[in-house]
């Protein structure tokens, strides 16, 4: 399978690549790692005519310590989240998850940024971000804001990044110590998830986010009130898919996923403590 | 669009359409047809090559992704033609094939694991391998194999 025909720019700098977008309007998207856009391009399924390549924007892979959150650089690929030492003591849920997507050769090319810029439900790396809160910086031509990740996600395949916006930082808070856990149910080893659960606890609140049971990555907002409300770890996982909206496809339907939700989100809480 | 590639320690400059495949561009354009084309999705992992030393899927990349970068394919992994590496080597002496079509693939994928953990446990070279599929399921003897390059006992 071969993409439809494109134009093939590279950007040198964030600046560059927001002027080429700005330049060939929606018609063109920002390439990073490729890993999600270029299956696409060969299903057919996005056809754009303009490629804007910023792999090699220089000083956009980093993770970096900044006091009370960690700043990641968008084109940090996962295999140096997965392998990064201060990721896995300051916020080792990140590290983890990023360790569970795809299979090697995928993290070494698909990068953080581009993972929640396409804003896949059914992946992993957006429901951990959500579950630990935290803030995505974006580039455009009037220069930089500040967006809050309960307000990244707006709907299937869709993020708050406007068509001339570049994803350039993700900010988590780092919760050393913290209880955490990942959950990912699929049927074949690298696949996506037919349902996910992130959980954290973060300043004594329990923090959960599910992968694949709506449109977009979700907050698990009843389990925590449960919890909240001092509900045990079962009976809080009860109301996990209270409020969603799960998808139907070949692999599940919304009852067997409502009932995966609630199955992982009870092993996610025992797995971890967070009560 | 002119590519600029270094594949298998050969510079090579081409003009290629944007849209080529990387596994398309070594295998039409460079003749280096041992990376195999199996299910053309980023699945199966048949199409493995290394860039910058890392294994990536080449037929979800573009060769246009590997301008200025270094490339090495399977026929760039044996130090000679008249010797296998170690990696080669292992899979012969474990029968870790069976067809074969996954075997290019397979060994650049445990090549690369190989070089990011010198030791791994099986569960660890299974786990490290998830992103290749042997159909024959040959998988057995291809961890068998990937554990005694590594210098341990599979006896």
């Amino acid at each position: 399978m071969i993409p439809a025909a494109f134009d093939y720019k590279k950007a040198g700098s964030s600046e560059e690549a927001v002027a080429l977008i700005v330049e060939h309007g929606d018609e063109a998207k920002f390439l990073a790692g490729g890993h999600s856009l270029i299956p696409m391009m060969k299903l057919r399924l996005a056809v754009p005519s303009v490629l804007v390549d910023i792999a090699g924007v220089e000083d956009l892979s980093y993770i970096d310590d900044r006091g009370d959150h960690i700043a990641i650089g968008a084109l940090t690929k996962h295999r140096s989240l997965e392998t990064s030492d201060l990721l896995i003591a300051e916020c080792p849920l990140l590290a983890h998850v990023a360790s569970k997507v795809g299979d090697p050769q995928v993290r070494h090319r698909g990068t953080l940024g581009g993972s929640l810029a396409h804003s896949d439900p059914a992946s992993d790396l957006p429901a951990a971000v959500l579950a630990l809160g935290g803030s995505l910086i974006a580039e455009g031509p009037n220069g930089q804001r500040e967006i809050g990740v309960a307000d990244f996600f707006t709907g299937y395949f869709e993020s708050a990044l406007s068509d001339d916006e570049m994803l350039t930082e993700v900010r988590v808070p780092k919760a050393p110590g913290a209880s955490w856990s990942y959950q990912k149910f699929n049927r074949r080893a690298q696949d996506w998830a037919i349902v996910g659960v992130a959980a954290v606890e973060v300043q004594g609140a329990a923090q959960i986010a599910l992968v694949n049971m709506g449109s977009t990555p979700l907050r698990a907002e009843a389990v925590e009130a449960a919890l909240a409300g001092g509900a045990s770890a079962a009976e809080a996982a009860e109301a996990a898919a209270d409020g969603t909206d799960a998808p139907t496809d070949l692999n599940a339907s919304p009852e067997y996923r409502d009932h995966l939700a609630r199955v992982l989100t009870k092993r996610a809480l025992e797995a971890s403590g967070i009560s | 669009m002119e590519l600029s590639v270094t594949v298998n320690g050969t510079g090579h400059v081409s003009e290629v359409e944007a849209r080529t495949l990387l596994v398309y561009y070594l295998r039409d354009e460079l003749g280096l047809t041992g990376t195999n084309v199996g299910c053309d999705t980023s699945s199966c992992g048949a199409c493995t090559v290394h860039v910058n030393g890392e294994s990536v899927k080449s037929c979800t990349m573009l060769a246009v992704q590997a301008d200025g970068q270094e490339v090495t394919t399977i026929e760039g992994l044996a130090p000679s033609s008249d010797e296998l590496h170690p990696m080669q080597e292992s899979f012969q002496n474990n029968h870790g094939l069976q067809c074969g079509y996954c075997t290019p693939g397979m060994v650049m994928a445990a090549c690369s694991l190989l070089d990011e953990n010198p030791a791994p446990t099986e569960d660890e070279v299974r786990e490290g391998l998830e992103g290749n599929l042997c159909r024959c399921t040959g998988y057995h003897n291809i961890v068998k194999a990937v554990l005694a390059c590594s210098g341990q006992d599979v006896s």
